[in-house]
């Protein structure tokens, strides 16, 4: 019996031993810790002391919340929403005449990437636009006063606008591609087993006046069904120029996550637009839907496929506008073309092969560099110090590589899943290096659980010097794609609206020029608001009366806002310092409802108040 | 007795020197600038008014501090309302007429004296102007009183009837109030001081018997 009792301890221990050992050696297999640089200096690099501003703006996509987000860098703190496609009561936005009628029928929108207007390749701070992938719309957004002016669309012929907004130097254009490809005209039908051959997508440039902004449906490109994509426009050497990255060139239909991703190349779509412009000047178009399309087999000159790396998701333009720099984000390489090559091999014909009568260059010619960044290349941005910026989706990181010696400096680990980036200016062509903003798709873990429903990531990543440093975690409502960032002081947006800029009559001033008048069955009120009371405070209607309210804002001081809240009437609209908006409805509900102000404006603010009387038919 | 009124008499009757004239002529230049600069500033501190809303009184008008962002005279009356103090407007202020009007007259009466060139004309001038400004901030500090003291009595925020300073600091419920004289009213300072240096630069005072004035 003692023999089997030592005999049972000893393998007892053996067992023991091998579970502890075992345990230590699966432990020291565990993921690499990612390193987060020296904390004291990161706060230091991201601390904005009380009274004081960031340094630049940061302008982000909201993605299907149809907004924008305003930021500030660097302390990535969200300073305001400025509503797009959706209407947004915070600022009343689509509760008023104007913006009811500029959102229309929709109620969201798809933002995915915001373009700063420029001059000479570089921001200069007019104006901001933005696409809708899902309606196929574009925004503009006035940076006076940080309002839309104007929304475009559903421009004709694309479906899902994706290859936007990008533009042109001068802002001659806003680049728009589709992103599905679908008969065309709209509203014909074709089985979709006729993809490859009946189906089409479209590439094209939204024309912008420059002295208003207002922005137009100009020419289109007819293309075969691929899907476009991403796009930049040429700037510098490349200047007339506009590039789209588009995938399924395999024509496929189905489960696209495989039938799109069998070819190892699919293509950067070059667009000479002056040839474009001269195109539609010559008459070389077919009107689609009251649209001029122009048929490249038509029209040579006007586009060019060169092919890029599987599923190419990204095509950015270097500062000088020398380099095309296409990723391909199912391989682990990011091609730089150079455009004197591609000047060239257009120039001698080399070509090596065709799409529906579309050249393909050939891809040795006008290939100048693979680089080695790491799996999953999506966007390219860049520095001041000649260095550009990959976002990594699948290694969920960013590699810093050197233009001209084409190798790989530095890589940071990035929580998680990178999609955008961008640096502060960096589509310019003068970039003013100094940030990176990560715009990630998962956040988990990386903040308080708020349950599953969780906010996006952004991190803030110093690149001033030669190593990466990540500074702050950020995190934002769904779903930025895209942003822009640009030096603070480059913006000088007003605060108040001049009174003498309130040129439109129904606009009244003084509580004595108040009144509610009516003509029919039309009752139009003229009504102020000031610290703390509406003028008129009592509206009295007939069941049934179209009832307008013309609402100014007399405060002349900045930051004084009012709102008018008429509960049960589902109505608000908030009007800002020297502003008038205009509010229609119909009197259809009998009875007595209050109305009051919604934004806080002073100690009597609960005393601001009135009554819509309603008196039954 | 006598002696004292001849005495007093001849003061007055006596010649301005060319080096009094000659600062009259100064004392009326200095006086053009308060035509063109404020006679008094009013700034108003606060936790949410940091910068200070700003009031400046000129002989001719009321104006505040204007930016983009703010139109003070606008916000003072917009605050003021609450406690029930009478709205600032340029209108109500008849000041705004009659007081360059009688700057225009001392100066003329000023140019009167050094071309008349006798030491009762500058007298004239220097004791009416001194009591053109007594008067003046007098004035100034009635209608500081007025205005603090008749508050509406429906007002929403009740507070004690108060006056604004006429010149120093004050704490006002929560805005410290600061009111100082302005450039105009050095100038008329100055003015003063120019014609009291030029009387007595000229005044000779007879010792009894006889004049022996230099001309």
């Amino acid at each position: 019996m003692k023999g089997n009792h030592k005999l049972t301890w000893f393998g007892l221990g053996i067992l023991f031993t091998l579970i502890i050992a075992g345990l230590l050696v699966s432990c020291s297999r565990g993921p690499k810790v990612i390193e987060r640089g020296d904390v004291a200096e990161a706060a230091i690099a991201t601390y904005v002391a009380p009274g004081d501003t960031d340094e630049y703006y940061l302008f982000y996509s909201g993605g299907h919340s149809g907004n924008v987000y305003v930021a500030g860098v660097p302390s990535m703190r969200h300073i305001a929403t400025i509503p797009v496609f959706a209407p947004y009561p915070a600022t009343g936005y689509g509760f008023d005449k104007d913006t009811k009628a500029m959102l229309g029928s929709y109620t969201w929108g798809d933002v995915h990437h915001p373009a700063l207007s420029e001059t000479q390749g570089d921001y200069d701070g007019r104006w901001l636009f933005v696409n809708d992938n899902a309606n196929n719309r574009l925004a503009r957004i006035d940076l006076r006063d940080f309002k839309v002016k104007q929304i475009l669309g559903p421009i004709p012929n694309i479906s899902g606008y994706h290859g936007g907004s990008f533009v042109t130097p001068n802002t001659e254009y806003v680049l728009a591609a589709s992103r599905f490809s679908v008969p065309l005209p709209k509203g014909t039908f074709e089985p979709i087993e006729n993809y490859a051959t009946k189906y089409n997508g479209i590439v094209a440039g939204v024309p912008i006046n420059p002295q208003t902004g207002e922005m137009s449906v100009g020419w289109q490109i007819m293309m075969p069904p691929f899907d476009f994509d991403l796009g930049d426009a040429g700037k510098g050497v490349s200047d007339g120029w506009a590039f789209w990255t588009c995938y399924n060139a395999e024509r496929a239909t189905g489960k696209l996550e495989v039938t799109s991703t069998q070819k190892d190349r699919d293509y950067v779509v070059a667009v000479n637009w002056k040839a474009a412009e001269q195109a539609v000047k010559d008459g070389k178009v077919t009107q689609i839907s009251g649209v001029n399309v122009i048929d490249p087999k038509a029209a040579p000159g006007v586009v060019y496929l060169i092919p890029a790396a599987k599923s190419p998701h990204g095509v950015d333009v270097s500062p000088d506008g020398k380099y095309i720099v296409a990723s391909g984000k199912l391989q682990s390489i990011t091609t730089v073309f150079d455009m004197e090559k591609v000047l060239a091999a257009i120039q001698n014909k080399a070509f090596s092969g065709e799409e529906d009568g579309i050249p393909v260059l050939n891809y040795d010619q006008v290939k100048e560099a693979e680089v080695n960044v790491g799996l999953g290349p999506l966007h390219t941005q860049f520095d001041d110090q000649g260095y550009a910026y990959t976002s990594l989706f699948v290694e969920s990181a960013v590699a810093k590589w050197k233009m001209g010696s084409w190798e790989v400096a530095d890589k940071i680990p990035i929580s998680y899943n990178i999609g955008h980036l961008s640096t502060a200016e960096g589509d310019t062509m003068h970039p003013s290096g100094k940030y990176l903003v990560a715009l990630n798709k998962l956040s988990h873990g990386r903040h308080m659980n708020v349950g599953p429903s969780q906010p996006e990531s952004s991190q803030l990543i110093g690149i001033s010097g030669e190593k990466m440093k990540l500074l702050y975690d950020a995190f934002t409502e769904p779903e930025p794609h895209y942003a822009q960032m640009i030096r603070a002081d480059k913006l000088k947006p007003i605060e108040v609206y001049p009174k003498e800029e309130l040129k439109d009559p129904n606009a009244v001033w003084d509580v004595k020029d108040t009144a509610v008048t009516r003509e029919g069955n039309n009752v139009l009120v003229k009504m102020i608001a000031v610290r703390s009371s509406f003028e008129p405070n009592k509206i009295e209607v007939n069941q049934g009366d179209r009832v307008t309210i013309y609402l100014t804002n007399i405060e002349q001081t900045t930051d004084e806002l009012h709102g008018f809240g008429l509960g049960e009437y589902n109505l608000n609209v908030v009007v800002d310092p020297g502003e008038m908006k205009v509010i229609e409805f119909v009197a259809d509900k009998p009875g007595v409802f209050p109305y009051y102000c919604t934004n806080f404006c002073s100690a009597l603010h609960q005393e601001m108040q009135g009554y819509l009387l309603v008196k039954p038919q | 007795m006598t002696s004292f009124l001849e005495r007093e008499t001849t003061f007055f009757e006596q010649p301005l020197t060319l080096k009094s004239r000659i600062l009259i002529l100064i004392a009326v230049l200095v006086l053009i600038p308060s035509f063109m600069f404020p006679l008094w500033n009013m700034s108003f501190y606060s936790n949410q008014y940091t910068d200070g809303l700003v009031l400046r009184i000129y002989s001719y008008q009321l104006e505040g501090g204007k930016t983009p962002n703010r139109d003070d005279l606008r916000e003072i009356n917009s605050l003021n309302h609450y406690i029930g103090m009478r709205p600032l407007l340029e209108s109500d202020f008849s000041e705004f007429t009659w007081v360059p009007l009688v700057i225009g007259l001392l100066m003329i009466l000023a140019l009167r004296a050094m071309v008349l060139g006798k030491m009762s004309n500058l007298v004239d001038v220097f004791v009416l102007f001194t009591y053109f400004g007594l008067f003046s901030l007098w004035s100034f500090y009635h209608r500081l009183y007025m205005y603090g003291h008749n508050l509406d009595p429906t007002a929403s925020i009740k507070v004690q009837p108060f006056t604004p300073p006429v010149f120093g600091s004050k704490q006002i419920a929560n805005f410290t109030v600061n009111s100082f004289p302005g450039p105009a009213s050095y100038a008329l300072f100055a003015f003063a001081a120019l014609l009291l240096v030029s009387i007595l630069l000229s005044a000779r005072f007879s010792k009894g018997k006889g004049d022996e004035r230099a001309a």
